[in-house]
């Protein structure tokens, strides 16, 4: 790379964005090769905050592992504790109570719409604007009080339980999400004419940063990343889990592959999210939130087991390999932002430094879950 | 000591100026704060004394008693005089500025040209800042500032021509006086061109890019450049960038204020004038700018140059060609007096 | 269906066969040699599949564990017979671990966009310096995947551009994944 810019051009020079940059939120680092402000090649570098939870899996019974998946995405640990959660009962043969699959695509969908009020605040704070991050933040804190009081944590949950979850809902929780989401209504409107009516937000987000459904397939990418390049794939609607087909939701999909398709997708998704948690607490059935016969130690059959869930930034799925002992043999983590961030390099070639940052921040990356 | 009165005034202005650069400095951040804080549903700061008045005196403590860290790479002599080079050409402006009838430091006929003279070196600080601190997101910056100015300058100073060729003086208080109430100001001053609100409109706006404020802050765009210019800078070399700054936005809205909204003079005439009005008028200005900062998200540099050249040069152009016609057709329709 | 399976039989792949669904969580499961697969990605590329992930496995001592039941089993069989027949229990055999090639696995998983069907490409290498030919030329994303599972398991993916320590430092040179890894 450096080979390059001394040989070529002597006006091309390498920047190091990151691994400590206000932009990239976390600790990525991005080799550009600059030529002036325009971008000659993006190259990701991975591994600041790389933990090796795959190894440490195969060190630790199948439910001791269930607190680190909370530590992958720390802005949506509900969604990486329900693929665990799914993985270990699919191979354990293990059923869960109805009352407890709707507890958790409840909190899953709080926790979602939580990822992306954050994921909202972040984006726009990339492009200068400061103030929509402490808006979004205040709803988020309604969100993070109400998963408090059910699942004792704020950020790293770990609620799910091989058969259930852990802990039934207090009584004001139903009512509390029911306010809550009556004032979410409210804000969403206010956000739109903010910010997504702001004429340079549309001038800056708009046909840059495109990505097509072609180059999406390529990388793997899923989540709103593909469906804002007109892929209509959404897991709980391609490969329904849980109890998702009971509900009436939409996927939001735009067609134009730019940053404003992924920020419309994002915002849309709120909006879906918030008429499940709806749908959910009018039919919350009665009954146990743990099943009745969850054994103590858990050995699955040997053999593969696979299982993914729609994650808020996508794809997540999770492979283990039993051998039939207590602790997975191999523990396989694959997650979304890792395939959607190995489309930047190729996307963000010749673009303004200014426009890559913000078709970074509409990748929504959050670093511990790429390095895992 | 009778012997040199002038000298003494001139030494008293500019301890005042100083001093009043510094605490607008230091008081402005505070405002900044908490207008931000107010616009963000929160309250800014609140710990430092009443209302958090003491937060400025905090931090001015705090950036006096930082260590000036100075990269082994940077140019010594560049990267020490650049912010003296941003600060001072700031407060040289004020020497001019009419604060009310007699509260100027000095008044000269061509106050205006001075003005815009000394906002040019300012581009010059920024510029070897940037260069001087061996850093590619500083070098960056510089260059953007360098365009951004170059390109505002333009329509800005054709605004002050037009607005030179109207009032026929380059004085600042003759300006000043030249509007005795809010009829008679220039922004509304419809005789002299049609488009004199949008005139204002164009040299506030070259005003918000010239001082790199939202949503032009392209120079210290913090995620992108991290800080821009000044990212190397600690301390008080940062502390003297930024006096520098909120001296320019000071200097941009009395600039404002003077040439359109009638200075020190008040609105009605009932009411006296005063540097109070002047004052009010330039805080007014200033908050709008905090406003639109905490509003508006950071353009892009292309948006930015578009912006000048397709927009604001044109139209700066055609009030200049407006005017010129207003000027000579006036005294032809309705005679010489 | 039926024609990707004929598909995957033409390139020739090892075995093809039908998974269970609800347990499994795939479809389809193809076992390739290691020089099939990049074939096999084409055909997934060609039938408009996304590749989701690569997975290494380290089977270090399974082959040992495999004989060493089935030596136990037939222990336990004979012991069974002899108490049946009133015999004396026979000699207990010992398990023959001789000749035993270790082995790793890469497993490519394969999903489409518009309908459900997920396919797992296995493919096994020989532990003691494994390599397989790099699919990046026909899923971009692979190269990241390969790199990773290049990182864990040293698995060496011919034809990737730039097979350098990708999670890991920089200067890494363990593979942690690897089962006798200890630090």
């Amino acid at each position: 790379m450096i080979d390059l810019a001394l040989s070529q051009n002597k006006e091309i020079f390498v920047l190091n964005l990151g691994p400590q940059h206000p932009a990239t939120h976390g600790v990525l680092r991005v080799k550009l090769l600059m030529d002036g402000e325009y971008i000659v090649s993006a190259e990701p570098v991975l591994g600041y905050i790389h933990r090796m939870h795959e190894k440490m899996g195969e060190n630790r019974t199948w439910a001791q592992f269930m607190p680190n998946t909370g530590r992958l995405d720390y802005l949506g640990a509900l969604s990486y504790n329900h693929g665990y959660a799914r993985v270990v009962e699919r191979a354990a043969g293990i059923e869960v109570p109805e009352r407890a699959e709707y507890l958790r695509v409840i909190t899953v969908e709080l926790n979602r719409i939580a990822s992306h009020l954050l994921w909202f605040g972040a984006f726009v704070l990339d492009l200068g604007g400061f103030t929509p991050l402490l808006y979004a933040f205040d709803d988020r804190e309604m969100i993070l009080d109400l998963l408090e009081s059910v699942t004792g944590a704020r950020l790293t949950f770990c609620y799910f339980r091989f058969g259930g979850v852990y802990n039934d809902i207090d009584d004001n929780f139903v009512p509390g999400t029911r306010a809550f989401i009556k004032r979410l209504r409210k804000r969403m409107p206010e956000y739109h004419n903010l910010v997504t009516k702001n004429i340079i937000i549309i001038k800056r987000l708009r046909d840059v940063g495109p990505i097509s459904a072609g180059m999406c397939r390529r990388y793997g990418a899923t989540g709103p990343v593909a469906r804002g390049s007109g892929i209509n794939y959404d897991v709980r609607k391609n490969e329904p889990y849980s109890v998702y087909p009971e509900f009436d939701f939409d996927i939001p999909v735009y067609e134009d592959g730019d940053s404003m398709a992924r920020y419309m997708v994002r915002m849309d998704e709120i909006e879906q999210s918030m008429r499940i948690v709806e749908q959910a607490l009018d039919r919350l059935p009665d009954g146990p939130v743990m099943a009745e016969k969850v054994p103590k130690i858990i050995k699955p059959k040997p053999g593969d087991y696979y299982s993914v869930v729609e994650a808020a930034r996508g794809t997540f799925g999770v492979r283990v390999v039993s051998d039939g002992t207590n602790t997975p043999y191999r523990l396989k983590l694959r997650s979304p932002t890792f395939s959607n961030l190995s489309l930047y390099g190729e996307a963000a070639r010749g673009m303004l430094l200014a426009d890559a940052l913000a078709l970074m921040g509409s990748l929504d990356l959050v670093i511990p879950e790429i390095d895992r | 000591m009778n012997a040199h009165p002038e000298i003494l005034r001139l030494l008293a202005f500019l301890a005042g100026l100083i001093i009043f650069a510094a605490l607008n400095a230091a008081y402005l951040v505070w405002l900044e704060r908490k207008v931000c804080g107010h616009i963000q549903r929160r309250i800014g700061p609140k710990e430092v004394g009443p209302f958090g008045l003491l937060q400025p005196l905090a931090d001015g403590i705090k950036l006096m008693t930082k260590q000036v860290l100075v990269p082994p790479q940077v140019d010594p002599v560049l990267f020490r005089l650049a912010p003296a080079l941003v600060l001072i050409p700031a407060i040289m402006s004020f020497v001019v500025i009419p604060f009310s009838a007699n509260l100027v430091a000095r008044e000269i006929n061509i106050g205006l040209l001075l003005v815009f003279a000394f906002a040019s070196v300012n581009v010059l600080g920024l510029l070897l800042g940037g260069w001087g601190s061996a850093n590619k997101y500083a070098v960056i910056s510089a260059a953007r500032c360098v365009s951004q100015n170059v390109a505002y300058e333009i329509p800005m100073l054709i605004t002050v021509i037009t607005m030179v060729m109207i009032t026929g003086t380059m004085n600042l208080n003759e300006i000043v006086l030249q509007q005795p109430d809010i009829s008679q100001w220039y922004v509304f001053r419809f005789t002299a061109s049609p488009l004199m609100p949008v005139a204002f409109l164009v040299f506030f706006i070259c005003s918000l890019a010239e001082t790199n404020r939202a949503p032009f802050d392209l120079g210290e765009a913090e995620s992108e450049l991290i800080a821009g210019f000044h990212t190397e800078y600690s301390g008080m070399g940062f502390g003297l960038f930024f006096m520098g700054e909120y001296a320019n936005i000071v200097i941009g809205a009395s600039l404002a204020t003077v040439l359109f909204l009638g200075g020190w003079q008040s609105p009605v005439s009932f009411i006296p004038g005063g540097w109070w009005w002047f004052l009010a008028k330039v805080y007014f200005l200033i908050f709008t700018i905090m406003w639109i900062r905490w509003t508006y998200p950071r353009t892009t540099l292309w948006g930015l140059l578009n912006l000048s050249w397709k927009v604001l040069i044109p139209i700066s152009l055609l009030n200049l060609l407006v005017t010129g016609g207003m000027l000579k057709l006036m005294p032809l329709i309705f005679g010489a007096g | 269906m039926e024609n990707l399976i004929a598909q995957f039989e033409a390139i020739p792949a090892l075995a093809v066969k039908e998974a269970d669904y609800p347990v499994r969580g795939y479809h389809l499961e193809v076992t390739v040699a290691p020089e099939a697969v990049v074939a096999a990605a084409e055909v997934m590329d060609v039938a408009g599949y996304t590749l989701e992930a690569i997975t290494g496995i380290d089977w270090l001592g399974e082959e040992a564990r495999r004989r060493e039941a089935g030596v136990k089993a037939r222990n336990a069989a004979a012991v069974k017979a002899a108490k049946e027949a009133e015999e004396e229990p026979p000699e207990p055999e010992t398990a023959d671990l001789s000749g035993i090639t270790e082995e790793m696995e890469v497993v490519y998983d394969y999903t489409h966009y518009d309908h459900l069907f997920r396919v797992m490409v296995r493919c096994r290498v020989a532990r003691d310096n494994p390599g397989l030919p790099s699919i990046h030329q026909v899923f971009a994303g692979a190269d990241w995947h390969e790199k990773e599972t290049h990182d864990f398991f040293g698995i060496v993916f011919s034809g990737n551009p730039d097979l350098v320590p990708f999670i890991l430092p920089e200067d890494a040179d363990y593979h942690p994944l690897l089962k006798d890894f200890s630090t």
